[in-house]
C-alpha cells in the first residue's frame, strides 16, 4: 500500500480543534445568536426591565460614545468621564435651582442671581413630564460649561502631556487625580446629600404589549435618540466629523494630509463634553444626584465602549443599550441581587475581553 | 543588557554628580511633614509623652501603607501594569487575616466565618498562640490576594493596560459590594472588630503600640529587601524592560504575559500582606476602610509623589502622604469655621488629586527620581575596574501618544 495513511485525530487534538472552532463560532455569529436569543427571551419574559435598561442604557450609550472618541483619537482610557458626567449632572441643578450647599451641606444657599427656574413659565410642566423648559435650558446650559470644562483640562493637563511625549498611561493616570478633583469639588459644592431636579410626581403611561413607562423616561429615549443623530449627522455628514474619523483612524496620516489635529481634539473634547451633560441630566432625571455615583458609572460606560469596539461610535450607543437592558433584566429577573446591579457591567466586561476583545463593531483589539 | 531610560532631567551616569536643589526636595518635605505632626500634636498636648505615643502610632500605618505603594511599585513603577484597583487586594488581605485570626463567632451581633484563631494553637512552646496564627493568617491573606490576582490576569493582562485598569476598579467595587451585601461572610456594614493583635498578651498595655511599631517596621524592611533584590535581579531587568518596550522585550524572547502575570501576582500578594498588617493594626475592619480613595488613590498619590519605578521612592512618598493626611486630620481638632470644618475631608481629597496632576506635569519623577540602572553585578565590575561604566546611550522613551497600542 503505497497510499499513505492520514493519522486518526488524538483525543486532545480533537478536543483542540474543537475548543477553536467553537471559540470562532462563539466570537463570530454565535455572540450575535447569543445577544439576539437574550433580547427576544428578555422582551417577551421582563418587559419591564427591558424598559427600564432602554432607558439606562440610553444615559451609558451617550457616556460611552464620549470614551470610545477619546480611546479612538487620543488613544487613552478617560477614566474622569464618569465624574464629569455626575459634575454635569451637578451643573444642571445649578443652572436650575441656582444653589449650592451652604454652610452645612444639608441647606442650600442661591449663589446664582437668575436660573432657569426664574424664568417665566419656566416651571410648568410640559405635556406630562415632571419639568418645565427650565430644565431643558439648564441641560444646554451645562452641557455649554461642560465642554467648556473639558475643553479647558485638555489645554490645561492632556495637551501639555501629550506635547511632552508622556505614554499613554500617563495621561489614564492624570485623568484619575482629575476624577478625584472632580468628585471632592462636587462633594464640596453639593455636599453628599442626594439632589433632586424636580419633586413632582412622575407620571406613567400605558403603552400596547403591557409595557408601562414613565412619561419622563419617554423623554430620555427622544432626547438619547436626537443626539444620536446628531452625531450620525456630525461623524458622516460634516467635514469636521470626516475628519475626525480620518485622525482617529490614522493620526500621522491625518495630519500629513493638512488637517489640523489639535482643533480636531478640541471639538472631540467638546462633543463628548455635550454628550456626557446630556447623558448627565438625564441620569439626574432618572435617579438622584450624589456625587459617589461618578466613579461607578466608569464601570457600565467602559463596558459599553469595549462591548461595542473600542474606537467605534455606534458600537458605544449599542454597547450602552445592550449593558443598560443586560443590567436591568439581570436584576428584574431575580439572577442577580439589586446590591450587585453594577457587577453586570464588569461581568459584561471580562466576558467581552476573553471572548472578543475587540467588541462587536471593533476593527482591531 | 536592557537599555534603560530616565527622564531627560537626570544627569546620565557617568557625568560628574551636579548639585541639583531637587535632591533637597525629598529630605525637606520629610522633615517639614514630620515639624508639622510633631508640632501639632505637641501643641495639643502639651505633652513629649504624648506626642510619642501619636507618632509611633504614625509611623506604624504609614509604614503599612508604604508596603502597600511598595507593591503597587512592583506593579506600576517598575512594570507598567495599571492596577486601578489597590483597595480589593487590601480589603481581601485584611479580611482574610481578619477571618483566620478572630475567635469563632459566638456572638448575636457578629456572624462570619472562619474565626480559626485559637484552633490555631497548635505549637506547644513560646506561647505559640501570640504568633503563629498571625504568620498562618498572613500566609493565607498572601495566597487569596494572589490568587485573585492570577484570575484576574488571565482576561486582562494580554490586551491594552487600560483594560486592566477598569477590570480591576470593577473588581475592588465588587469585592467591596460583597463584603457589605453577604452578612455571613464578614458581618456586613458593621464590619469586623476585635481583631487579635501579635504578641498583644506578653506586652500588654500601652507600650503595645512600639511592638506593632517595630513589627510594622521590620515587615516593610523585609518586604522592601526582597524587592530590592527581585528589581536589581535579571527577573527585574525584565520587568522594567517590559515597561520602556515590550515589543522589544518579546523580541529577545522573553513571555510578556508570564512576566506580567508574576509581576502583578507578586505585588498582589505583597498587597494583600499589607492588608493583613493593617487589619493587626487596626483591630477593626469595615467596607467603608477599603473605598476606591482610600485603598487606591491614597496608594496611587503616595507612589506617584514618591517617584515611581524606585522603592525608595515609593516610602518617601507613603511617609509624606500619609503626614499630609494626618496633618487635615489634625487641624480638624481645632475650632475651624463651618463652611471648611464640613468641607475639610473633601479638600483634603481634592488636594491629593491634584498632587497626582501636579507631580504628573512638574515632575514626573517624583520626589526621589529613579536611579539609571542596569544591575548591581555590572556596577560592580564597573566600580572594580575603576572606570565608569559606559552609560547605554538613551533609548527613546515611551513616544509619542500613539504608540500604546500594540
Amino acid at each position: 500500500m503505497a497510499t499513505v495513511q492520514a493519522q486518526p485525530l488524538t483525543r486532545a487534538e480533537q478536543f483542540r480543534d474543537y475548543r477553536r472552532a467553537a471559540g470562532v463560532w462563539m466570537a463570530g455569529p454565535g455572540l450575535w445568536v447569543i445577544i439576539g436569543a437574550f433580547l427576544v427571551w428578555a422582551m417577551i419574559a421582563e418587559r419591564d426591565g427591558v424598559v427600564t435598561g432602554v432607558v439606562i442604557g440610553a444615559v451609558f450609550a451617550l457616556g460611552a460614545v464620549g470614551i470610545t472618541l477619546i480611546f479612538a483619537i487620543l488613544k487613552f482610557g478617560h477614566f474622569a468621564h464618569g465624574d464629569t458626567m455626575m459634575l454635569s449632572a451637578y451643573l444642571g441643578f445649578m443652572f436650575l435651582t441656582g444653589t449650592i450647599a451652604g454652610e452645612q451641606q444639608s441647606d442650600l444657599v442661591t449663589i446664582l442671581p437668575v436660573s432657569t427656574s426664574d424664568l417665566p413659565g419656566a416651571t410648568t410642566d410640559i405635556w406630562n413630564f415632571s419639568f418645565g423648559y427650565g430644565l431643558l435650558a439648564a441641560m444646554g446650559l451645562s452641557a455649554i460649561a461642560t465642554a467648556l470644562f473639558l475643553v479647558i483640562l485638555n489645554h490645561l493637563v492632556y495637551a501639555p502631556l501629550l506635547r511632552r511625549g508622556s505614554s499613554v498611561v500617563t495621561l489614564s493616570i492624570a485623568s484619575l487625580g482629575l476624577a478625584l478633583m472632580i468628585r471632592s469639588a462636587m462633594l464640596m459644592l453639593w455636599g453628599s446629600d442626594p439632589r433632586f431636579y424636580s419633586p413632582g410626581i412622575r407620571q406613567a403611561v400605558d403603552l400596547p404589549f403591557g409595557v408601562r413607562v414613565l412619561y419622563d423616561q419617554l423623554f430620555i429615549l427622544a432626547i438619547a435618540f436626537v443626539m444620536a443623530a446628531f452625531l450620525y449627522f456630525f461623524l458622516y455628514r460634516t467635514r469636521l466629523g470626516k475628519a475626525m474619523r480620518a485622525t482617529s483612524d490614522n493620526a500621522d496620516l491625518a495630519r500629513v494630509s493638512g488637517i489640523d489635529t489639535e482643533r480636531i481634539v478640541r471639538w472631540m473634547w467638546i462633543v463628548a463634553g455635550v454628550l456626557v451633560a446630556v447623558a448627565g441630566v438625564m441620569l439626574g432625571l432618572q435617579a438622584q444626584l450624589k456625587p459617589e455615583l461618578g466613579f461607578i458609572i466608569l464601570l457600565p460606560l467602559f463596558a459599553a465602549a469595549v462591548l461595542g469596539g473600542v474606537g467605534s461610535p455606534h458600537g458605544a450607543l449599542v454597547g450602552g443599550l445592550l449593558i443598560g437592558i443586560i443590567q436591568e433584566v439581570a436584576v428584574t429577573s431575580g439572577i442577580i441581587e439589586p446590591g450587585y446591579k453594577f457587577s453586570v457591567a464588569l461581568i459584561v466586561l471580562i466576558l467581552v475581553l476573553l471572548v472578543r476583545p475587540r467588541g462587536l463593531f471593533g476593527e482591531r483589539a | 543588557m536592557t537599555a534603560q531610560t530616565t527622564p531627560a532631567s537626570n544627569p546620565p551616569e557617568n557625568a560628574p554628580a551636579r548639585w541639583q536643589w531637587r535632591t533637597l526636595l525629598a529630605p525637606i518635605s520629610v522633615l517639614l511633614v514630620t515639624g508639622v505632626i510633631l508640632g501639632i500634636t505637641y501643641e495639643q498636648s502639651g505633652d513629649v509623652a504624648a506626642v510619642a505615643r501619636f507618632y509611633a502610632a504614625f509611623v506604624t500605618v504609614a509604614a503599612i501603607l508604604a508596603i502597600l505603594a511598595l507593591a503597587l511599585n512592583i506593579q506600576w513603577g517598575y512594570t507598567g501594569l495599571f492596577n486601578f484597583g489597590v483597595a480589593g487586594f487590601f480589603l481581601v488581605g485584611a479580611y482574610t487575616a481578619a477571618l483566620v485570626t478572630k475567635d469563632p463567632d459566638n456572638d448575636q451581633y457578629a456572624d462570619y466565618v472562619g474565626g480559626f484563631g485559637p484552633d490555631l494553637d497548635i505549637l506547644p512552646f513560646l506561647s505559640s498562640d501570640q504568633w503563629f496564627p498571625f504568620l498562618v493568617a498572613l500566609a493565607a491573606a498572601g495566597a487569596v490576594s494572589g490568587g485573585l490576582a492570577f484570575l484576574l490576569s488571565i482576561p486582562t493582562l494580554r490586551l491594552r493596560d487600560d483594560y486592566l485598569a477598569i477590570t480591576t476598579i470593577g473588581i475592588a467595587e465588587l469585592l467591596r459590594r460583597i463584603a457589605i451585601e453577604e452578612q455571613w461572610l464578614g458581618n456586613g456594614t458593621r464590619g469586623l472588630g476585635g481583631i487579635p493583635r501579635p504578641l498583644e498578651d506578653l506586652v500588654g498595655g500601652s507600650d503595645y503600640r512600639y511592638v506593632l511599631l517595630v513589627i510594622a517596621v521590620i515587615s516593610l524592611a523585609l518586604v522592601y529587601v526582597l524587592l530590592e533584590r527581585g528589581v536589581r535581579s535579571p527577573w527585574g531587568r525584565v520587568l522594567r524592560s517590559l515597561r520602556e518596550d515590550e515589543l522589544a522585550t518579546q523580541a529577545s524572547g522573553k513571555s510578556v504575559q508570564s512576566f506580567k502575570t508574576q509581576s502583578f501576582v507578586l505585588g498582589a500578594v505583597i498587597m494583600g500582606l499589607g492588608g493583613a498588617t493593617y487589619a493587626f493594626q487596626s483591630r477593626a475592619i469595615s467596607p467603608e476602610t477599603f473605598t476606591h480613595f482610600f485603598g487606591t488613590f491614597l496608594i496611587w498619590t503616595m507612589v506617584m509623589v514618591g517617584g515611581s519605578g524606585n522603592n525608595n521612592g515609593a516610602i518617601v512618598g507613603a511617609y509624606v502622604v500619609w503626614g499630609f493626611w494626618q496633618s487635615t486630620l489634625l487641624i480638624q481638632s481645632y475650632d475651624l469655621p463651618d463652611l471648611l470644618a464640613t468641607r475639610i475631608s473633601f479638600i483634603r481629597d481634592m488636594a491629593l488629586g491634584a498632587l497626582i496632576v501636579i507631580v504628573l506635569l512638574l515632575m514626573p519623577a517624583g520626589l526621589v527620581p529613579e536611579k539609571r540602572g542596569v544591575s548591581i553585578w555590572a556596577e560592580r565590575a564597573a566600580r572594580r575596574s575603576g572606570q565608569a561604566q559606559r552609560a547605554p546611550p538613551p533609548a527613546s522613551s515611551a513616544g509619542g501618544g500613539g504608540d500604546g497600542v500594540s
